[in-house]
């Protein structure tokens, strides 16, 4: 009964969706207000239908009911309830169910809270949401049904992949989905603005703050998915350059282009037609990425979403978006009249530096997943190329050195017209923390890899350039601290959102350079009783012991780890086997200091009484998470600054309402 | 027969399911020669896996992996350089074994394309700058046309009157 009461709801969604992405637009062509009006209840309806198939999906799997084929394939009567609840997204209808859902909520998030949009613009921004609503509805109704039931319904499910049993995956899906599904709201008011024929400031306004909410989700996404990597694949790397990973990493990069881009069509009135592209290409790359996991296309680590006939839909969704709103592009966009003039030396100059480097990256990236399918397709298969991590390095990191350079320094520079000579005597304090970085860590690390101090000098200019920018903002240090307080109370969320976003990256840096430079790694078989050094730390095998989880058995090892004679940590790191997939999986135990993780595996045993043991001294890894911690905290703050909320008007703009375009507000 | 045992060593990882926990290196492989090690690990990790899915040797568990690796070592402890290792692979495996593909026609466009795509997109923001230069002098700004006025002004105010901003410096408190 509940199974068909979502599949209903399911239907009914994809018949409001028609509406929602017909009659609104109609209406905008016609000057027909009474049609326009139906996107906000349509929206809110679109909502309330795919929330309802969403909880009988999700009530399914929590009552372990076995007559519907999707909960006996994903689930187990012992499976715990929190993986019961995140298992209706780990698995392929479910996770498509996930990913409408997100999209009503960001539609039905613009319905409600759109009040000051232009009605056209607002009507038009829905249908297109409502026409990516309905390709996504089809795909699921008609290829991916979640409510299918077998007969007769079996005893038992067959479980969920071990793998994804984590807390750490199962909150990994909603997240990512939460970024690319964020970026259709920015692709849907670009293909409005392009039917408009007119974006301004104005337009930036409305678009950033739903971009800078996709970008935040994004972030934490691919986040939160390199640190499951990290603890649960069991040899400490965090990212692989796998096609999936490329797959979430691009849209990221493209977006975070956008983000900045947009900011300039905000502030300056110019970069319209290339922000506009961008919109498009971003939301075109988050399609790229579920049809790319979704379809199993290039098959890898995360295979376990193999599908080609699904793929073939997806791709004609995605044939249809990008052929369809880059025709639109192609016709409208030179109708869009470009903005303020600047010099190349400005804080439009540092941003359109920055849109190309990211550009360049996400092409790169593009260029290295895509390449091996590429050149098979073309030669027949008679030529194979491998593209993974090493090219990845040598291509995307001479990209990314000189992006992190102007990122210091973009923030100094004025709008309109910088000037290059008076930035850079403010940016002494970065120039000295990147010089006193290198020559601490050559001092420390006298026998590292040669670069990695470098890595930490460019770290360092990154966090003092954008640290005493924001201090020189509330004037810190240059007077009372009570001053510099109520000059931060008045100081935009946003500006300090901003420089949290940017330290953030620079945290991350010293994170990614330390640990793949200086990871310590020990692999030998030691018998209980046994012990090993590792950079100084002493780990003792103490037992391993046979112990039952709820859904699994599991080998428990005890690691003492003690330094210099005196305990330091005990360590339990497990294999865990699943008897209902038939599949092991390692428990990595890590403990996490402000510097490093100390990082043990246990192995299999050598039939001799002893056990094959991992260790590994993870220096400066966890900062790779705090970066991205506080990257999200960035744009957590900066969502909350009441500019991006009620696009209240601008100081500048405000004694004459009439806003001129130029207000050169050099912030 | 080493033919059979290679064909049954590629199809084992197929029968598993694809995203076991990788636990690659083990301890029986380690060269006692630390720097043969420390060299082997270097190599190992430019070399696929040639059943798995873009992961190294390094990284993977598949017993060819571990084949792989072994062979690595054995091959070092003859006394080829890296070099020759990595050729000894590639002659086996074809270019396809290389994590890196090598430089040639038909990893031209791979390698080519970002330093192509950097020099277009400067070129192209050149060629922008230069025709707004031209046709658009530094100071110049298109004023609001009336009605574009009109609207923003009905914007404003309602703006104003939804959020009761009676102090509109709400930037600089």
């Amino acid at each position: 009964m509940i199974a068909e009461i979502g599949q209903f709801a399911l239907a009914l969604a994809l018949v409001v969706a028609l509406l929602q992405s017909s009659l609104p637009l109609i209406g905008a062509q016609r000057g027909n207000a009474t049609l326009m009006m139906v996107a906000k209840p349509a929206a809110q309806a679109l909502l309330l239908l795919v929330a309802v198939a969403y909880g009988a999906l999700t009530y399914l799997f929590v009552v372990s009911d076995f007559s519907v084929a999707l909960v006996v394939a994903n689930s187990h009567s012992l499976k715990p309830m929190l993986y019961k609840i995140t298992g209706v997204w780990a698995n392929h209808e479910g996770s498509m169910l996930l990913w409408v859902l997100i999209l009503a909520v960001f539609g039905g998030a613009v319905a409600q809270f759109g009040a000051n949009l232009p009605l056209s613009l607002k009507s038009r921004a829905l249908a297109v949401q409502g026409m990516i609503a309905t390709a996504f509805l089809a795909f699921l109704i008609f290829t991916s049904n979640p409510f299918l039931r077998v007969d007769p319904a079996p005893l038992d499910g067959r479980g969920l992949n071990p793998l994804l049993q984590d807390p750490g995956l199962a909150f990994h899906p909603p997240l990512l989905y939460l970024g690319y599904v964020g970026f259709s709201i920015a692709f849907s008011f670009a293909v409005a603005a392009l039917i408009e024929g007119r974006v301004d400031a104005a337009w930036g306004r409305w678009v950033r703050p739903w971009t800078l909410a996709a970008w935040t989700f994004l972030t934490a996404g691919v986040a939160l998915g390199s640190w499951w990597a990290y603890y649960e694949l069991g040899w400490g790397g965090w990212w692989f350059w796998d096609p999936v990973e490329n797959a979430s990493f691009m849209p990221w990069l493209l977006g975070t282009a956008l983000l900045h881009s947009s900011i300039v069509v905000e502030k300056r009135d110019t970069l319209k037609s290339w922000t506009i592209l961008l919109a498009i290409l971003t939301f075109s790359l988050s399609l790229l990425g579920t049809f790319i996991v979704r379809s199993g296309v290039l098959t890898s680590v995360h295979a376990f979403a193999t599908d080609p006939k699904r793929g073939l839909f997806i791709l004609a969704i995605l044939i249809v978006t990008i052929v369809g709103s880059l025709t639109l592009y192609a016709l409208r966009a030179p109708i869009l009249k470009a903005g303020g003039v600047f010099a190349p030396v400005s804080r439009e100059g540092s941003l359109i530096l920055n849109n190309l480097l990211l550009a360049l990256a996400c092409a790169t990236v593009l260029l290295g997943t895509l390449y091996p399918l590429l050149l098979e397709a073309v030669t027949g298969g008679r030529d194979k190329v491998s593209v993974g991590p090493p090219f990845f390095n040598a291509t995307f990191v001479p990209i990314m050195v000189p992006l992190i350079m102007v990122m210091a320094l973009g923030p100094y520079l004025a709008w309109k017209r910088g000037n290059l000579a008076k930035t850079s005597r403010r940016m002494i304090v970065a120039a000295g923390g990147a010089v006193a970085a290198i020559v601490a860590t050559f001092l420390i690390v006298p026998d590292g890899p040669f670069l990695t101090p470098f890595a930490m000098g460019l770290a360092a200019w990154l966090f003092f350039g954008a640290t005493s920018e924001w201090a020189g903002r509330i004037k810190l240090f240059q007077g009372p601290l009570m001053a510099s307080w109520h000059r931060l109370q008045g100081l935009p969320r946003a500006a300090t959102g901003m420089t949290l976003a940017h330290m953030g990256i620079a945290v991350m840096i010293v994170g990614i350079a330390g640990s793949s430079s200086w990871q310590t790694e020990k692999i030998q078989v030691l018998a209980p009783g046994e012990s090993v050094l590792v950079a100084g730390y002493d780990f003792r095998l103490d037992q391993v012991a046979d112990e039952n989880g709820p859904n699994y058995t599991t080998q428990r090892a005890t690691i003492t780890v003690s330094r210099d004679g005196r305990f330091f940590a005990t360590l339990y790191p497990e294999r865990r086997f699943f008897p209902v997939a038939g599949q092991t999986t390692t428990e990595a135990a890590i403990r996490t200091t402000p510097l490093s993780d100390l990082y043990a595996v246990i192995g299999e045993p050598d039939g001799a009484g002893g056990w094959t043991t991992r260790f590994y001294l993870n220096p400066l890894v966890p900062w790779i998470w705090y970066g991205a911690l506080i990257m999200v905290a960035g744009g957590f703050l900066s969502l909350s600054d009441r500019r991006h909320r009620v696009g209240a008007p601008r100081r500048a703009a405000l004694p004459r309402p009439a806003m001129q375009p130029q207000p050169a507000a050099a912030e | 027969m080493t033919r059979l045992i290679l064909i049954l060593a590629l199809l084992l990882p197929l029968a598993l399911p694809p995203d076991r926990p990788a636990l690659a290196v083990e301890p029986d492989e380690i060269l006692a020669d630390s720097a043969l090690e420390t060299r082997a690990r270097a190599i190992s990790k430019g070399l696929r896996c040639v059943v798995c899915q873009n992961q190294s040797i390094d990284d993977s568990n598949a017993p060819i992996a571990r084949d792989m690796r072994i062979l690595v070592r054995e091959r070092l402890l003859l006394g080829d350089d890296d070099q020759q290792v990595v050729d000894y692979f590639v002659a086996r495996y074809g270019e396809f074994v290389l994590l890196k593909p090598t430089f040639r026609p038909y990893t031209y466009p791979l390698w080519l394309g970002p330093p192509i795509m950097a020099v277009l997109g400067l070129m192209v923001l050149f060629v922008a700058y230069r025709s707004r230069q031209h046709t658009r002098p530094m100071g110049t700004v298109e004023p609001l046309s009336a009605i574009d006025r009109k609207k923003l002004d009905a914007l404003v105010d309602r703006e104003i009157t939804r959020q009761g901003l009676s102090e509109p410096n709400e930037n600089s408190r």
